[in-house]
């Protein structure tokens, strides 16, 4: 591939180094951390060795059930919660609408951010920490108050936003390693207490059955010790690209609210999502026009239509990561430039 | 250390973890990228997916389409509350996967009768009302190989589906054609830990258990993994080329094996057996200290999953074992990187350490 630029860290995140190394030795040791004998062990005290560091990077004293990713986290949690859930926001991501099932949908204001009174309820409110398109965060500090006050549960989907922001006070937590620099296939449930949940038996204390995956374990701890020193140098940057797609006659999604510094939603007025993808694409520049999960369908999004906001079918996204540079922005700066121009010469 | 757990788990084959690392870099290469993105890079690692899923459809048979998984219990899982079953019938030494995932569906539990060689009688009748039978390929803890196409034949005759748990013997027998859903797990084949698939035969209708992005046709939301496909397809692919070769090195070791412990008593058939297992007893042995005393051999006294757990085995006691033989069985498991030498040390070891604890001969 020629050149590649890879504007898509919200999608999945490269693998930080440490937690390759991490992976390689984890796979140096094979044994099944449910057997007793020796090996076993060392793979039993290496497995609980990345939980405690995982719990220590993130700064949560709770429980954690390693899983296969968010989606499998926020399953668990929405399938054997012991209180039926009662609402979810709007914004979600599909993992959670999926489930919402009767649940009431939380509207968001045109910044995206849900009213954390609406949540008041008497149940499992599930509601993301940073939306993964616009980057908006929402008030989990005010949400979770609310919610414990009116004898409710808060699940934070945290899947953007854990190793960048600190962890909400919620009940529940999903988060996914690949997005913040540790391999796809391993994320995490954290709880507050294991009486939050009905157990499934098997491992994991009884509540994921499945033989843990050590080295992905092992790499995730590696990938959340790395940090987050970058954030500052990210939000510079984003910074400077959006003032130059503003300058060029695009729109930034929620520009005024509060949101994480690596992802960002802009609009380019008269060209669709679907064919500034491929023009992108075709200059080796990957970004996005929604979730991975749901780009691959071109439905307009259903995150932007929520807030009110008109032109969800000319978005995308832009997310940027630990290894963003200046260099990096103004050739997407110029790619988008040139797409814009392009739009006006057609 | 000498490593004869072989059923617990395999040690990763150099060549799956070699194709794993493209799809693990750093910033320098976009192997990263989510195979769900639509740009070039999400484009490469899609087709790293495909491929490897066609690597481990080969262990399979042809009409069918497999669904990634983050295990085989999940793959058990999906495939027994996916059908929303109300009468499964099962053998009584399913894995716990199995056994758990039926009991906890509401499902009305058949149990088919077990020959004290630890298998299924081929002519079984399946109980009225079954609609779903699941049966392993290959015994985790006994290593004995079930009928399973008779079983598959007498499921559809009964009007059922027929589930196999094949994560013990795909990838060592060739595969069966007449089940309607199989299900897998990459590191029992020498694959990486974190991925395992279900098999579904075309036209097979399943429920899907975790929701979201709708990735593998909805059945399956969640971002796959290309690097674990990649290593789990091409595990498949070296275990396929090897079949003949890796049945032939464990015969010699299980021969070898067999002759080096001559006072024990084998527990399952000794020819309808996955020979990579040997699953012994001596009397008034006790299997537990054993493995305690035994420092430098990883061995065990059954699956991983119950270990720990202080019941015993309900393989052995299904086949007719009492408590106490099946507290004095030991599960030696070897396989493709199995030395024949490390073999004969631990065998000896075994010999010795048993006869160190006072068990009588003969």
């Amino acid at each position: 591939m020629d050149n590649p630029l890879y504007l898509d860290h919200a999608a999945s995140a490269p693998l930080h180094p440490a937690a390759l190394d991490a992976l390689v030795e984890g796979h140096a040791i094979w044994a099944n951390p449910s057997s007793p004998h020796a090996p076993g062990r060392a793979v039993r005290a290496a497995l609980e060795d990345a939980r405690e560091r995982v719990k220590a990077a993130l700064g949560w004293d709770g429980e954690l059930i390693f899983t296969s990713g968010a989606t499998e986290a926020l399953a668990i949690a929405l399938g054997r919660c012991r209180l039926p859930l009662v609402a979810v926001s709007a914004v979600e991501h599909e993992a959670v609408l999926r489930l919402a099932g009767e649940a009431a949908v939380l509207p968001v204001d045109r910044a995206g951010r849900i009213d954390s009174e609406a949540a008041a309820l008497a149940g499992l409110v599930t509601i993301q920490q940073v939306n993964s398109e616009t980057g908006v965060i929402q008030p989990l500090g005010e949400i979770v108050t609310a919610v414990r006050a009116a004898g409710g549960l808060l699940l934070a989907d945290c899947a953007q936003g854990a190793g960048k922001l600190d962890l909400p006070p919620a009940d529940l937590i999903a988060i996914a390693a690949h997005k913040f620099g540790g391999p796809i296939g391993i994320g995490a449930l954290l709880l507050r207490d294991w009486s939050l949940l009905s157990p499934s038996g098997g491992q994991e204390h009884g509540y994921r059955p499945g033989t843990e995956a050590m080295p992905l374990a092992r790499a995730m701890a590696a990938a959340l010790e790395a940090g987050h020193g970058w954030l500052d140098e990210a939000a510079r940057l984003r910074a400077q690209l959006e003032h130059g797609i503003v300058a060029a006659g695009g729109s930034v999604i929620a520009a005024e609210a509060d949101r994480i510094a690596t992802i960002g939603a802009y609009v380019m007025p008269g060209m669709s999502s679907a064919a500034q993808l491929i023009r992108f694409d075709g200059m080796g520049i990957a970004v996005s026009a929604g979730s991975a999960c749901s780009s691959g369908s071109m439905k307009p999004s259903h995150v932007v239509a929520a807030m009110g906001i008109d032109g969800g079918g000319e978005m995308i996204r832009v997310s940027i990561g630990r290894d963003t540079t200046q260099d990096h922005i103004e050739r997407f700066l110029g790619a988008w430039r040139e797409v814009a121009g392009s739009r006006r010469a057609a | 250390m000498i490593y004869l757990d072989y059923q617990a788990t395999t040690p990763l084959a150099p060549e799956a973890l070699a194709a794993m690392l493209p799809w693990l870099s750093g910033p320098e290469a976009p192997g990263f990228a989510n195979p769900h993105s639509p740009h070039r890079y999400g484009r490469a690692a899609a087709a790293a997916v495909e491929i490897a899923r066609d690597q481990v459809a080969a262990l399979l048979p042809p009409g069918g389409r497999i669904v990634f998984t983050g295990s085989a219990t999940e793959a058990i899982n999906l495939a027994i509350l996916g059908r929303r079953s109300r009468q499964v019938a099962v053998t009584p030494i399913e894995h716990a996967a199995v056994l758990d995932t039926a009991q906890a569906s509401g499902a009305t539990l058949h149990r088919l009768p077990m020959r004290p060689d630890g298998i299924v009688p081929a002519d079984v009748a399946i109980p009225e009302g079954t609609d779903l039978v699941a049966v392993m390929q290959v015994n985790n803890e006994i290593g004995t190989i079930q009928p399973v196409d008779a079983l598959a034949d007498a499921a559809h005759r009964a009007g059922a589906l027929f589930l196999c748990d094949a994560v013990q013997g795909a990838g060592k027998l060739p595969p069966h054609a007449d089940a309607d859903m199989i299900a897998l797990s990459a590191h029992k084949l020498y694959g990486p830990k974190g991925i395992g698939a279900l098999w579904v035969r075309d036209g097979v209708e399943l429920a899907p258990l975790i929701h979201g992005g709708g990735q593998e046709h909805g059945l399956r939301s969640g971002t796959l993994s290309p690097a674990l496909c990649a290593g789990f397809g091409a595990a498949a692919a070296l275990a396929a080329a090897r079949i003949d070769e890796d049945a032939a090195h464990v015969a010699v070791l299980w021969t070898r094996a067999r002759a080096l412990l001559p006072e024990w008593t084998l527990n399952g058939s000794a020819e309808k057996r996955w020979h990579g297992n040997l699953n012994v007893r001596r009397e008034g042995l006790d299997a537990a200290r054993l493995i305690s005393d035994l420092r430098d051999i990883a061995f065990s006294a059954g699956s991983a999953c119950a270990s720990g757990s202080g019941r015993p085995s309900h393989v052995l006691r299904a086949i007719g074992l009492t408590d106490a033989q099946a507290k004095s069985s030991i599960r030696i498991g070897f396989g493709r990187y199995t030395m024949l030498r490390d073999l004969e040390d631990a065998c000896v070891g075994i010999a010795a350490a048993a006869a160190a604890q006072g068990v009588c001969s003969g």
